[in-house]
């Protein structure tokens, strides 16, 4: 279904491109914060979606994830994975904050 | 599935074959394989569930500071710190994924030379991240002066404790591959810890952002 980009390419640019990639996304975070680019809720805004971007590179780039032989039951481990995380940490961060003031 | 009924072919490196959906790898070409690399996804999953624990604590209690040090302050005074940090682990899963390519290829020789490089990088960012926390320690920022402490020490140093059990299991596997040279096994071995280290990278990337950046803002 899904053949590999390149079955033996002469160099590893996924790799290279992952990598840089990552660099960049760190550095903008990083400066963003620590120049105080953006107000801060904006500033949080832009530092998730960054590192949203990075754990991609990570996932895509380096761990190829989706592009093994099928079936692919990882990605559906993967998703589980993501859902525990999102209800464990968005769920605790709504009801701690319940009915109070947020920071 | 087909992939999977093959018991036990290729013993030695080499150029992948080919199979149903494109070239077969290595390290999926036997069904032992292909069951323990599904299998450690699958532990995958568990940590992230830990990490997915210990994030939501923090989150929830790291403004709980105690009249201590508060994360602007204790993160703010050395931010090149844990930029420095950040750097040497997403290079080593830079170098670690450049260990897989050559494994790939069939050159176990570059594949040992990668892994020595992601091993050291990881050596490096645990001198860093220990400098760190005795330097939070000199400053009176104990584990067990606030909420807050608490909970960065669990956290970060739960990914800490990963760092360390990664460095020392590619180690043995980098031992294993000079043993035994690289085979179907030598090649699911090094592709788990693999998977294992790029992990680790992502769980950093959210301390990173979560833990520090949001701390300095």
């Amino acid at each position: 279904m899904t053949p590999r980009v390149h079955a033996n390419p002469a160099f590893p640019w996924s790799h290279v491109i992952g990598f840089a990639l990552s660099i960049v996304f760190t550095l903008i975070a990083f400066f963003a914060v620590t120049g105080h680019a953006l107000a801060h809720r904006p500033l949080l805004a832009v530092i998730l979606v960054l590192a949203a971007l990075q754990i991609l590179v990570q996932l895509i780039f380096f761990m190829h994830v989706g592009q093994d032989q099928k079936p692919r039951y990882h990605l559906w481990l993967f998703g589980v994975a993501m859902f525990f995380f999102v209800v464990f940490v968005v769920s605790s961060i709504w009801i701690m904050t319940f009915n109070t003031p947020m920071s | 599935m087909a992939v999977m009924m093959e018991e036990v072919l290729p013993k030695q490196a080499g150029p992948s074959r080919t199979g149903d959906n494109g070239p077969v790898r290595l390290e999926l070409s036997t069904a032992d394989g292909a069951t323990k690399i599904f299998g450690f996804w699958m532990f995958l999953v568990s940590d992230v569930l830990l990490f997915a624990s210990l994030f939501a604590t923090y989150v929830v209690i790291y403004t709980h500071t105690a009249d201590g040090p508060t994360a602007a302050h204790l993160f703010g005074h050395d931010t090149a710190g844990f930029l420095a940090e950040t750097l040497a682990l997403l290079t080593s899963s830079f170098t670690c994924g450049l260990a897989t390519w050559e494994m790939h290829q069939g050159r176990a020789g570059r594949l040992k030379m990668w892994m020595g490089i992601t091993i050291l990088l990881g050596l490096v960012f645990l001198g860093l991240e220990i400098t760190e926390f005795r330097d939070f320690v000199g400053q009176g920022a104990t584990m067990q002066a606030s909420a807050f402490l608490s909970g960065f020490y669990t956290l970060v140093g739960t990914h800490g404790a990963h760092v360390t059990m990664g460095v020392l299991w590619m180690s043995l596997i980098l031992y294993q591959l000079a043993r035994f040279g690289l085979n179907a096994v030598t090649a699911r071995k090094f592709f788990i810890v693999g998977l294992y280290w790029h992990f680790l990278d992502i769980v950093w990337v959210l301390i990173f952002t979560v833990v520090y950046l949001t701390g300095v803002m």
